[in-house]
């Protein structure tokens, strides 16, 4: 049952996937045969029009939902073949809307480790790793701002010491500063421990800044994937072309 | 009997009533008082003669068809979670088996079809109230807390960690309405079988102590039925791949 410590080469691995939704307008596909795959180390920012489908990705990576169609292979293994609570170990995913669960900040931190009957981490520390104080603990989790919630909930899933982190827009009621802490704990965990992460994100400065590579979804696959630097300097596709041209009049207006 | 036949006065009145102030209920009045009267007539004698026979797989037969009507009665409520027919005949029946089977093995009560059949109508009938009531609030419970569920799945947790939660809600909602009807018995009103006792001349005390033991019965069907329920159901909340259905 134990997956080998030995690390697989290929974090994640989307294989032709399709997905469809229920809506208003009736059945409609929002991921249409995807293919891509992501290295073991690699921060992976995924940038695009919203409705493109980037969180629905992010969610078939933990088998929040299944792909109609197609494959996700996920430390090389297909997801419907994980053990599921395993898998969703392994791959820890931070919404944009966070969700506190009822008690303290310690309480949701200690989550984790209580589902898993483990010792509680060290909830003072992880505060502290994403800019808080310590003296939150014993706060209400509910009565923390959305900023404060989106640092816990990020908090609550690196204590459950995932391999593989999916980042929904976690900055996003966020202010700079905090934005900055965020980004350093994220990019210095991918480096040091050698992690991954696939980080969905509508600051296109953002994505730029952290991102080792960068996918934009669009039309329900990724039209263009390419290492960061190259996606922001010499986009090969139309899409990358006006997605970046339109980054960069937006950046100026900013500024 | 003639005498029972003044009392279809209150009926006509009560047409009157509906008549004069045109709320169009007296024809759903004829029909109910009809029905009322057919159905325990029916009963009446249909007790009468299980009573007479004293037989224990007719009494059993009995008990199960009334463990039936409550389990598609209760299942109702349920929309949306698959296979609660079966759930809540279940459930029921284990309330059924373990407060009655309590009852016959202390010798609380003799074992006779006079004494388990309305007393199982009791137990049974609460049973299906908690029931209904459970499976209402689990669905409610599980769609008003899925932010949290997903959290916890997130996680890596169980469906049944994951389900925790929304369980005990579900639990403790629908054990209150008994709760607090035992609380204020005999005080606004005189329980439906005590009131039958006294009237059929039993001694006042007498049908207190079956009145308590009825009570104790009732509280005891409401907390193992939607336990047991809890347990058979939480499972139906996910699919295969412990997604929430709900
Ligand atoms: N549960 C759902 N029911 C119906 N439609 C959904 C559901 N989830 C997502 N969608 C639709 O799928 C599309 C992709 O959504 P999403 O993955 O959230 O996009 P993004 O994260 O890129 O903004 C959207 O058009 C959205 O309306
Ligand atoms: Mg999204």
């Amino acid at each position: 049952m134990t997956h080998s410590a030995r690390e697989h080469p290929w974090a994640l691995q989307f294989v032709n996937v399709s997905k469809w939704v229920v809506g208003e307008q009736g059945r409609r596909c929002v991921l249409d045969r995807l293919n891509g795959r992501v290295a073991t180390g690699t921060l992976l920012t995924l940038v695009g029009p919203s409705g493109a489908g980037k969180s629905t990705l992010l969610s078939l990576c933990n088998l929040l939902q299944t792909p109609d169609d197609g494959e996700v292979w996920v430390l090389g293994r297909e997801v419907r073949d994980w053990p599921v609570s395993q898998l969703r170990r392994k791959v820890g995913l931070v919404w944009q809307q966070p969700v506190m669960l009822p008690g303290t900040v310690a309480d949701n931190l200690a989550l984790a480790a209580r589902l898993h009957h483990e010792p509680p981490a060290d909830g003072a520390a992880l505060l502290c790793r994403v800019g808080l104080p310590a003296d939150l603990l014993h706060r209400p989790a509910h009565e923390l701002s959305g900023g404060q919630m989106q640092r816990v909930a990020l908090a609550r899933t690196l204590a459950n010491q995932p391999d593989i982190l999916l980042l929904d827009e976690v900055t996003s009621a966020l202010d700079r500063e905090a934005a900055d802490v965020i980004e350093k704990l994220i990019v210095e965990w991918v480096n040091s421990e050698h992690k991954t992460a696939v980080w969905v994100t509508h600051d296109t400065e953002q994505a730029r800044r952290v991102g080792h590579e960068t996918w934009l979804i669009a039309e329900g696959r990724a039209v263009e994937q390419a290492p960061t630097a190259q996606f922001f300097t010499a986009p090969q596709t139309v899409w990358g072309q006006r997605w970046v041209l339109a980054g960069q009049s937006q950046g100026e207006r900013n500024a | 009997m003639w005498s029972l036949a003044w009392t279809l006065a209150f009926v006509f009145l009560a047409m009157a009533l509906s008549g004069w102030q045109r709320l169009g209920l007296s024809r759903e009045l004829v029909v109910a008082a009809v029905r009322a009267c057919v159905q325990l007539f029916l009963i009446g004698y249909l007790l009468k003669v299980v009573f007479h026979l004293n037989n224990l797989w007719l009494t059993a037969a009995m008990v199960t068809l009334m463990v039936c009507v409550a389990a598609d009665n209760a299942s109702r409520r349920g929309q949306g979670v698959a296979g609660r027919f079966w759930r809540v005949f279940v459930a029921v029946s284990a309330t059924e088996v373990c407060t009655q089977g309590f009852l016959l093995a202390a010798r609380v009560i003799p074992p006779k079809p006079s004494y388990v059949i309305p007393i199982s109508g009791m137990i049974i009938g609460n049973a299906m109230v908690a029931a209904g009531l459970f499976l209402h609030r689990l669905r409610h419970e599980a769609a008003a807390r899925r932010g949290e569920i997903l959290v916890l799945l997130s996680l890596g947790a169980s469906p049944k960690q994951a389900a925790r939660t929304v369980v005990k809600a579900a639990t403790k909602a629908s054990m209150i309405p008994t709760i607090d009807s035992s609380k204020t018995i005999g005080l606004v009103q005189l329980p439906g079988m005590m009131t039958g006792q006294i009237i059929a001349g039993a001694d006042p005390v007498q049908a207190v102590r079956y009145q308590v033991l009825i009570v104790f019965a009732i509280l005891a069907s409401a907390a193992v039925t939607t336990v047991v329920l809890g347990f058979l159901t939480y499972s139906r909340l996910f699919n295969a791949y412990q997604q929430p259905l709900l």
